[in-house]
């Protein structure tokens, strides 16, 4: 039985990633905005065959609150094997064009806060020498790109600190896993027309689940998107820069 | 929510542009079921022709939680949208199995709800519907009720096998069958005709399951020969579930390889293949479920789909009927070789459940015109027997012939506009059988 925290435990990549630790019986806490949703959820895991679920409700860009959240999923789980962070928003990139308060408001949500968090786990697993860190960061983080710029510097940033974290932490012996996803079909992308890229969340959390138990590092899910993004990258600023990819 | 989507049903016709509204929680699907005018839930989309179909469609995935499971007294409360197979993974290892299912696994536990859906134990355990315990409902007043055969009984009765039509069903509460093993005992009999089939039936009718491949093609002294397969849950053997799918069908293939001559080949191998009299132990899974081992069959029979015809005729005459539905159906040499052959129990006090006492019989037709001549004249003649088509399976039935083989369709109109669903919930196939 692993001891797990979720947080962002409503988005649909966690809940379906839940769904699998529920069925091999872990013991989950899940850390939510929303706690009518959140309990929804616990109840489903816990028939789904966890071996306990306890819940905790906050806004995570309240960062004054990450310790305690910590020291409340500690208490709960009597000691944290592997935390999972899956929350986040989709920007909506046209209005942060003419916010600057937009932007940064989601620079902080899908950046700042994951790495407020993420500080504060890699000093609790290096002082106890184990455990499993992983990240979903995105695709969009590769290279930035006009349609989605704002989100994708964020996630860039995740990437980045997960990069530097993995070197830091491996002599503890604490794995720290990058998932990109590319294009998933839940509700943060109900409004995009889907074609043959889109991946379920259900499919994508296999891969994850996987990806953490074999412990590997930077890992595009689905794997095609590796492809994708390496052709992405490579292709000169001065040609990027009059397409709209 | 401003683009159209094409959906349409298990069989690919007929197709329609839709606005699908994703609630992801309760609260969600309560707000677009009250904004929108006309709304129709839609879980797996599995129903066979237009039933599914709406302008306006509120998808149920992401309401698929399970609520509450008591594995003492095998009550389960889930969510609307959860999927069969979702619960047999978690009921199964615990002793507790489906006290009804369909064919396939993956429909939903409010889709097996709206169409009262049936299964090979029919005839003693009748449907769906008849194991539900009670119903969350959001109505088109606005209202959240909940429905059992004690409170609001008249809602509780129009909504199992109500195809969605009288509100938005939000979770259910079902009482489970224990099994001992997830084995199942099974018989093969073979039969060389219809009447030798429905004699098969007659004299295993306390076999806990029975159903029939038939072979649509077959003519003349050996018309409707069947291979019968009967079934008991076995005492021993462990409680396991292996829910993996196997294959999957990429891509629509095309239509053409389905046609008379590779169907009749396939049939006569099926036929002969088939060993009288024998007994064998199988897994769950591929007992009930054959065809969910392969992902989108429905593929095989190309881009413009298929229609399926079920219909059941009523016991008395039933075996001859049979036979003359048969003759129609091998004359026009156009069934496929997914047809299946059932004696059904007794109905229920459902206003729009299809299961009546007597024979069904199901089969696909790959979608033309010829073909849709040939369902509608299978049409006719079933309701000139006095039997009737199978809603969930239907995607061309007239109007005239559902008002006179649904005799309860004024009674279920009747609770619809009682309980503010008459104009609030409607689909492309209400609205061509003429309902509000």
């Amino acid at each position: 039985m692993k001891k797990i925290l979720i947080i962002g435990a409503t988005s649909a990549i966690a809940e379906q990633c839940a769904r699998i630790w529920a069925a091999r019986g872990d013991a989950l806490h899940l850390v939510a905005r929303n706690e009518q949703h959140v309990q929804v959820i616990a109840s489903d895991l816990k028939v789904r065959g966890a071996s306990e679920v306890t819940t905790y409700c906050t806004d995570l860009n309240g960062m004054d609150k990450h310790e305690e959240l910590l020291d409340f999923a500690d208490d709960a789980l009597e000691g944290v094997d592997i935390v999972l962070i899956a929350h986040g928003t989709l920007s909506n990139q046209k209005s942060c064009e003419l916010s600057v308060h937009e932007t940064l408001a989601e620079i902080q949500t899908n950046a700042l806060s994951t790495i407020s968090l993420l500080t504060l786990i890699a000093n609790r697993f290096e002082a106890k020498k184990s455990g499993t860190i992983c990240v979903i960061s995105s695709v969009a983080g590769d290279r930035g790109r006009a349609s989605n710029y704002v989100y994708g510097s964020a996630k860039a940033m995740v990437t980045a600190f997960t990069s530097g974290l993995r070197q830091r932490l491996y002599k503890s012996n604490i794995t720290v896993v990058t998932i990109k996803p590319g294009f998933v079909d839940t509700p943060m992308t109900s409004d995009f027309k889907k074609g043959f890229l889109w991946a379920k969340p259900n499919v994508v959390s296999k891969t994850i689940i996987k990806v953490i138990d074999a412990k590997r590092a930077e890992v595009y899910v689905p794997s095609f998107w590796r492809a994708i993004m390496w052709l992405i990258s490579i292709i000169p600023n001065n040609i990027f820069k009059r397409t709209s990819l | 929510m401003t683009k159209l989507t094409k959906i349409y049903g298990w069989g690919r016709y007929p197709q329609q542009d839709a606005y699908l509204h994703t609630p992801t929680s309760f609260t969600s699907l309560e707000f677009i079921a009250k904004q929108k005018n006309s709304v129709l839930a839609r879980g797996m989309g599995r129903s066979y022709g237009d039933s599914a179909n709406a302008l306006n469609v509120l998808q149920t995935t992401y309401i698929n939680h399970f609520i509450e499971f008591d594995e003492a007294t095998g009550k389960l409360t889930a969510e609307a949208g959860i999927t069969l197979r979702e619960i047999l993974e978690v009921i199964v290892p615990s002793g507790w199995f489906l006290p009804v299912t369909p064919g396939t696994s993956y429909v939903t536990l409010g889709g097996a709800i709206a169409s009262d859906v049936h299964g090979k134990n029919h005839h003693s355990a009748g449907t769906f519907g008849q194991h539900v315990k009670s119903l969350r409902m959001v109505l088109g007043t606005g209202e959240v009720v909940t429905a059992s055969p004690q409170h609001h009984a008249d809602l509780f009765h129009a909504t199992c096998g109500g195809m969605g039509l009288t509100g938005i069903i939000v979770n259910a509460t079902i009482q489970l069958l224990p099994i001992g093993s997830s084995l199942i005992s099974q018989k093969t009999i073979k039969a060389n005709c219809i009447e030798a089939a429905c004699e098969v039936f007659e004299i295993n009718n306390d076999a806990t399951y029975s159903v029939a491949w038939i072979d649509c093609l077959s003519e003349g002294k050996s018309l409707g020969r069947s291979v019968i397969m009967l079934g008991e849950h076995a005492e021993q053997g462990g409680l396991n579930i292996d829910i993996r799918q196997k294959v999957s069908v990429p891509f629509s293939t095309p239509s053409a390889l389905l046609n008379s001559l590779t169907v009749k080949a396939f049939n006569a191998a099926y036929w002969h293949k088939s060993r009288q009299n024998l007994s064998q132990t199988v897994t769950l899974m591929p007992y009930f479920y054959p065809l969910d081992a392969i992902g989108e069959w429905n593929r095989l029979y190309g881009k413009k789909g298929f229609v399926q015809f079920q219909c059941v005729v009523p016991k008395l005459d039933g075996v001859a009927n049979m036979r003359k539905l048969l003759t129609e159906i091998s004359n026009s040499g156009e069934g496929s070789f997914l047809a299946v052959l059932k004696q059904f129990g007794t109905g229920n006090e459902n206003l729009l459940s299809f299961p009546i006492e007597g024979y069904t019989l199901a089969l696909d037709f790959k979608a033309s015109e010829t073909a849709i001549k040939t369902v509608k004249k299978l049409e006719d003649m079933v309701v000139d027997m006095g039997g009737r088509l199978y809603l969930t399976k239907d995607a061309v039935m007239h109007e005239s012939t559902f008002k006179a083989t649904y005799p309860n369709w004024e009674k279920f109109e009747a609770v619809r506009a009682q309980y503010g669903a008459a104009g609030k919930f409607s689909s492309a196939q209400s609205k061509r059988l003429g309902l509000a």
